[in-house]
């Protein structure tokens, strides 16, 4: 149904470090969930429109284009992990050998 | 009985009398928190300098940990947000403090309100007060559980499966998930975007209409917050049910629903026959595919929606990465429990490349069909009716090694999330001592009609009245 390859790369999508261990877990798991929606396949959907939302007579909610007070820089920053007023920083993006 | 055992609604009528004072109600709650707390572990943060201004005097409301508070920690009951303190209200939260209710706690809930029975906290488990061996149900199980318990008059939990109605349901309270965009969704942090909604969960169905009441209404902003009149959910209640067109889902009576629940559903039909309602059964045939477009539909806005969670701007950062990759991946590693990151690979497959089509647009496909299925039942019924789950409240880590068997404890409330319609659980009897949910389901935007039908079969019921024996003050089951 799915294989470690796969739940492997689907991790590194969702920028999740898996374990070996998880990865055979989650493999089964994955595996019962996604056999267990085999059935839905059985379901002639052809000519059936999706349904992304329900409600259906709202489109583009706009707003005005009015100045409303922001969220000041200091509340933005004062539950960042590591704070540099006024940056976030993070660790070296560019590191060799880190990034596939 | 104490004062904390009462209903809002009573309470505020002694208050007006001069019988009791709005302070003395408040320290019994705080009281009861004392006593049970520590057994029922509904809280993960308590809050108890209670404001007694305004309309509802400070009167206590447990409050879901996913509900922004500003300076109030908000954990969702992760990890990853152990230590996160908004810096601004949710708009409920705002509309709860402009008419004096106040807010005693944040209650412990699955993490990110993924799971049927809060043993995905990343903290502790929450126990039923019914029965401490059990669940208190998911994933407001801490917000079901105060109310059950006394710990508070009143609650909010979100509902994006069943999240408000089944522990509702088994801690034999009243639980409503309003339309979608029937409250606003700002501050409430987001699971499934096209799913999540703010309800009460309450003693009674008056209360529950109070605090609709107070929470209902078009949001500038959230977008998706419908600018729909509200009506007058208090008065409308009281209105009779003479002649209600009612009709009873087949389907979710059908397998896997225990004896005991089927009967007291069946009991509940006929109180609502005889007091006027016309009653019969009805299919919606496309129920058995429901289960399995939520879990694509669901898991894959979760895995957009909680992509936020790098470990940059808030909440936790693991340490001792090596390069900006290493340390998303290990924040998310070491952030998430197992059902949150289950549900985040799920979700990540069911949109990847390849797969896109087979799942996630066919899941959205078979979710118009579902409503559809509605659509034509509401052409004939005004409500309709069935068991909120298909069992009483399960036995702790019964169902924890086996994700499956948790997601079909929600196979009776997620059509409705799926469709955006309203719908709530009443206390509707017992099952081997434990609390049955009755579900009563209306039409987009009809929460009069369904809290109407649900205070004409409370009122000539007892079942609402009951409070577990944990208490120690003559409840019992």
């Amino acid at each position: 149904m799915i294989d470690r390859e796969t739940v492997e790369h689907v991790a590194h999508l969702a920028r999740l470090k898996v374990t070996d261990e998880e990865i055979s877990r989650f493999t089964g798991q994955l595996s019962q969930i996604l056999e267990h929606m085999e059935k839905m396949k059985a379901l002639d959907v052809n000519h059936v429109p999706p349904t992304f939302h329900v409600l259906e007579e709202m489109v583009n909610v706009m707003r005005g284009d009015t100045r409303r007070e922001p969220l000041s820089q200091e509340d933005a920053l004062n539950m960042a992990p590591d704070p540099a007023p006024p940056y976030f920083r993070v660790p070296k993006v560019i590191e060799l050998g880190v990034d596939q | 009985m104490s004062l904390c055992d009462l209903t809002v609604h009573e309470v505020l009528d002694l208050i007006k009398s001069g019988e009791v004072s709005a302070k003395e109600v408040r320290e019994s709650v705080l009281a009861r928190i004392e006593k049970v707390e520590s057994r029922v572990c509904s809280y993960i943060t308590m809050t108890p300098e209670l404001d007694s201004d305004g309309a509802f005097h400070g009167l206590p409301l447990a409050l879901k940990d996913n509900i922004c508070t500003r300076g109030v920690r908000t954990t969702c009951g992760s990890r990853i947000l152990e230590h996160f303190v908004p810096p601004y209200d949710a708009t409920v939260v705002t509309r709860l403090k402009a008419q004096g209710i106040g807010i005693v706690g944040k209650t412990n809930m699955d993490e990110f309100a993924m799971g049927s029975s809060c043993e995905n906290s990343a903290f502790f488990p929450t126990r039923n007060p019914w029965d401490l061996d059990r669940v208190p149900g998911g994933s407001s199980g801490g917000s079901a559980a105060a109310v059950a318990a006394g710990e508070a008059m009143w609650a909010l939990g979100s509902d994006t499966g069943g999240s408000v109605r089944q522990p509702a349901s088994f801690c034999g309270v009243v639980g409503l998930k309003p339309t979608y965009g029937r409250v606003s969704r700002y501050g409430l942090v987001a699971f499934a975007s096209s799913l999540d909604q703010i309800g009460p969960i309450t003693r009674d169905v008056l209360d529950s209409a109070i605090l609709l009441s107070v929470i209902a209404g078009h949001d500038p902003l959230d977008s998706t917050s419908a600018p729909v009149p509200v009506p007058d959910y208090v008065q409308d209640v009281r209105r009779d049910v003479k002649g209600l067109k009612v009709g009873l889902v087949r389907e979710y009576l059908g397998q896997g629903t225990e004896d005991g629940v089927r009967s007291c559903i069946l009991k509940a039909v006929e109180v609502l026959t005889d007091l006027g309602a016309h009653v019969e059964e009805v299919s919606l045939p496309h129920t058995a595919y429901a289960l399995d477009a939520y879990y694509l539909i669901a898991p894959a806005e979760a895995s957009s929606n909680l992509a936020r969670y790098d470990g940059v701007k808030y909440g936790y950062r693991a340490e001792g990465a090596v390069g900006l990759l290493d340390m998303y991946q290990r924040t998310r590693r070491e952030g998430f429990g197992e059902e949150v990151k289950r549900r985040i690979m799920l979700g990540t497959y069911a949109l990847s490349s390849g797969y896109y089509d087979a799942y996630y647009l066919r899941a959205q496909k078979v979710r118009t069909l579902i409503r559809m299925d509605f659509q034509k039942a509401f052409s004939e019924y005004d409500v309709l009716l069935g068991p909120t789950a298909p069992t009483v409240a399960f036995r702790a880590g019964e169902r924890t090694s086996d994700p499956l068997s948790m997601y079909l404890s929600d196979v009776c409330t997620i059509p409705i999330n799926l469709a955006g319609i309203p719908a709530v659980s009443i206390p509707c009897g017992f099952s081997g001592g434990l609390p049955v949910g009755l579900q009563i389901i209306g039409k987009p935007f009809s929460e009069a009609i369904i809290l109407r039908a649900a205070y004409a079969f409370e009122s000539s019921t007892d079942h609402h009245k009951n409070r577990p024996a944990l208490t120690g003050e003559g409840g019992e089951a």
